[in-house]
């Protein structure tokens, strides 16, 4: 599902280049739920970002879900994510004028589907994270975790391969945190989605089937969970 | 269409923000559209064809005297029925801020050649019969508290009078009213007689202000304009015949060039709306960084993030000025009655609708674009991050 050959990413600060990932070579594949960690600055998020095609690396190969992402323009890119790709952040980043519902639509206004068919489709992936009965609520009138899962909702309802995850759990209390982590290893499991984590948390690291270790840009380990 | 909802869900959410500025668009599409109306009427091309009341004034100014000898001439011209004449007094009711028009008339002629003017056949009488007699208006009545058989003084602010005062004193035999349907200029004005005028001020005599035509044929009213022109062309008080309307405007416009001002006004307006909506888009976009950089995260791409904020901006300016004009078109009528036929009628015609149309969508697009463009050029890792 996903492989990356050589991969580097710098930043260029003023005249300063400031390298963030050194030569990655990574696979995970299909079906794999995979925890990535290391300490802060260590690249984890720059490395979901470039697997997640929100973000080009500045040199080698990303290859996810069959599509070199480095070879695809801006807007190549975007129909890319719309399709393949489903994003899970630390804070929900849902829009807050708009009901869990309309939240969870959002991905699908860039299909052809029907409006009626949108709603249908919104419902079933809120069922599925056992918020249906939220459904017309505005994010401010839910809890964290019910966000997270209205979030999760939203990255699953177009069906796509694979899940990025950025921190889901990083602003969650323990016991909805393990709520969270249980419905991201469902549908690992049970849907066959492939998750890709980035966590500081030793004890989501555990919900993962794999732990992949990132220290100063570089794999440092890889563990199975 | 499908995407209304997050057009709309953008603009409310900062509700009263959002509502400021509607009530802004609104404001200055009204004054728009009354200003516009007003500058309509007074930019339209001369027009004396189907006119059955021309007006006679100098070629050079209407504030230049014609020779009382030249209403002989005009009345006997063809398809002339009748000739009245008129001077603008500008006397002044106690203090300077109580203005109104006050006219020295031809009595009969001006009464028959202006049959909009409701008279008892008793007051018609006295006011024939009177030398000093004044008619005047029932709006200064009910704003004056005058009365017929009162006295009523005027100082005299052009003509001093031949008795070595300013003062002109005239007797009240009448009150002016106009129908329902017709709100006759006569309302707000008050008439007096001519040779008492002609005769107390100290000079000018045998001159008027202007002739009042009656002819017989409103269809010949141009060609009858135009021979009244030739009778005078090369003498030494040639005329300027035109129709009732173009001799208001050109009255009007003795204060200012009204078109030029109403245009510097509608400029201000339009660029104060420009500066609050345009903060109003950029700090609206401006607080929803993080929701566009995760639009784009979930596959938007740059050009329908761009485009979803010029509509927000195009709503709220069409739905803005739309409002405006419509109220507008509500409140013109009235402000065309309270002119009492001074202007033609004013409306919100289709020319303004579509001109207002048109600087809808260009305001939407010169405060909806810069935004737009900041969006289309979000980077999403580092909007993410500030987020």
């Amino acid at each position: 599902m996903v492989e990356l050959k050589g991969v580097t990413k710098y930043y260029t600060r003023g005249r300063q280049q400031v390298e963030v990932l050194r030569g990655i070579d990574l696979s995970i594949a299909a079906g794999d739920f995979v925890a990535l960690m290391g300490p802060s600055g260590s690249g984890k998020t720059t490395l979901l970002n470039l697997i997640g095609g929100l973000d080009q690396p500045s040199a080698g190969q990303v290859e996810v879900a069959g599509h070199r992402l480095e070879t695809l323009s801006a807007a190549e890119l975007a129909r890319w994510r719309a399709a393949n790709v489903g994003f899970v952040f630390q804070f929900y980043n849902l829009l807050p004028m708009l009901s869990a519902q309309r939240n969870v639509e959002l991905p699908l206004l860039l299909t052809s589907l029907s409006g009626a068919e949108r709603r249908r489709r919104a419902l079933i992936a809120l069922q599925l994270v056992g918020l249906a009965d939220r459904a017309r609520h505005r994010p401010g009138e839910l809890s964290g975790g019910q966000e997270q899962r209205v979030a999760i909702a939203r990255a699953v309802v177009s069906d796509p391969r694979l899940l990025v995850c950025d921190e889901p759990t990083g602003d969650l209390d323990r016991h909805t945190a393990d709520e969270i982590l249980g419905l991201l290893q469902r549908l690992n499991r049970e849907h066959g989605k492939t998750i890709v984590m980035v966590t500081h948390d030793p004890k989501a690291a555990d919900f993962a089937r794999r732990r992949i270790h990132l220290d100063k840009g570089a794999l440092s380990v890889e563990n199975g969970a | 269409m499908k995407y209304a909802g997050l057009v709309i869900a953008g603009l409310l959410r900062h509700r009263s923000r959002t509502l400021l500025t509607f009530a802004s668009v609104v404001a200055a599409f009204v004054l728009f559209g009354l200003l516009n109306g007003v500058r309509t009427v007074f930019n339209e091309g001369p027009d004396t064809s189907g006119q059955d009341r021309l007006i006679v004034t100098s070629r050079l100014s209407i504030i230049q005297p014609l020779p009382y000898s030249q209403l002989a001439r005009i009345a006997a011209l063809e398809g002339v029925t009748q000739v009245a004449h008129a001077n603008w007094f500008g006397g002044v009711y106690q203090d300077r801020k109580n203005f109104f028009p006050n006219l020295a008339v031809s009595p009969e002629a001006w009464l028959d050649t202006h049959p909009e003017i409701l008279l008892s056949p008793e007051e018609r009488e006295a006011f024939l019969a009177t030398r000093t007699a004044a008619l005047v208006g029932e709006d200064l009545v009910a704003r004056f508290g005058w009365k017929v058989g009162d006295k009523l003084p005027l100082a005299g602010t052009i003509f001093p009078n031949n008795s070595g005062s300013n003062t002109w004193t005239f007797d009240i035999v009448g009150v002016m009213r106009s129908g329902a349907e017709q709100r006759a200029r006569a309302a707000g004005e008050m008439l007096f007689r001519y040779d008492y005028f002609d005769e107390g001020r100290l000079q000018g005599q045998g001159t008027v202000g202007w002739y009042v035509v009656q002819v017989e044929d409103p269809a010949r009213s141009g060609e009858i304009a135009q021979a009244i022109d030739a009778l005078f062309r090369n003498s030494d008080a040639e005329t300027k015949t035109q129709s009732e309307k173009e001799f208001n405007l050109a009255f009007a416009k003795q204060f200012g060039d009204i078109g030029l001002i109403v245009a510097a006004i509608m400029a201000a307006v339009f660029f104060t709306v420009l500066l609050v909506t345009g903060n109003t888009m950029a700090q609206g976009v401006r607080e929803r960084t993080g929701d566009i950089a995760i639009l784009k995260t979930l596959g938007f791409s740059g050009g329908t993030v761009c485009a979803l904020i010029v509509a927000e901006a195009m709503l709220l300016l069409v739905a803005g000025g739309a409002a405006g004009l419509a109220l507008a078109e509500l409140v013109l009528p009235a402000v065309s009655n309270a002119l009492r036929g001074q202007l033609p009628p004013l409306e919100v015609g289709a020319g303004t609708w579509l001109t207002g149309l048109g600087l809808m969508l260009a305001l939407a697009l010169l405060v909806g674009l810069p935004p737009a463009l900041g969006a289309l050029r979000l980077k999403i890792v580092d909007a993410l991050a500030r987020a």
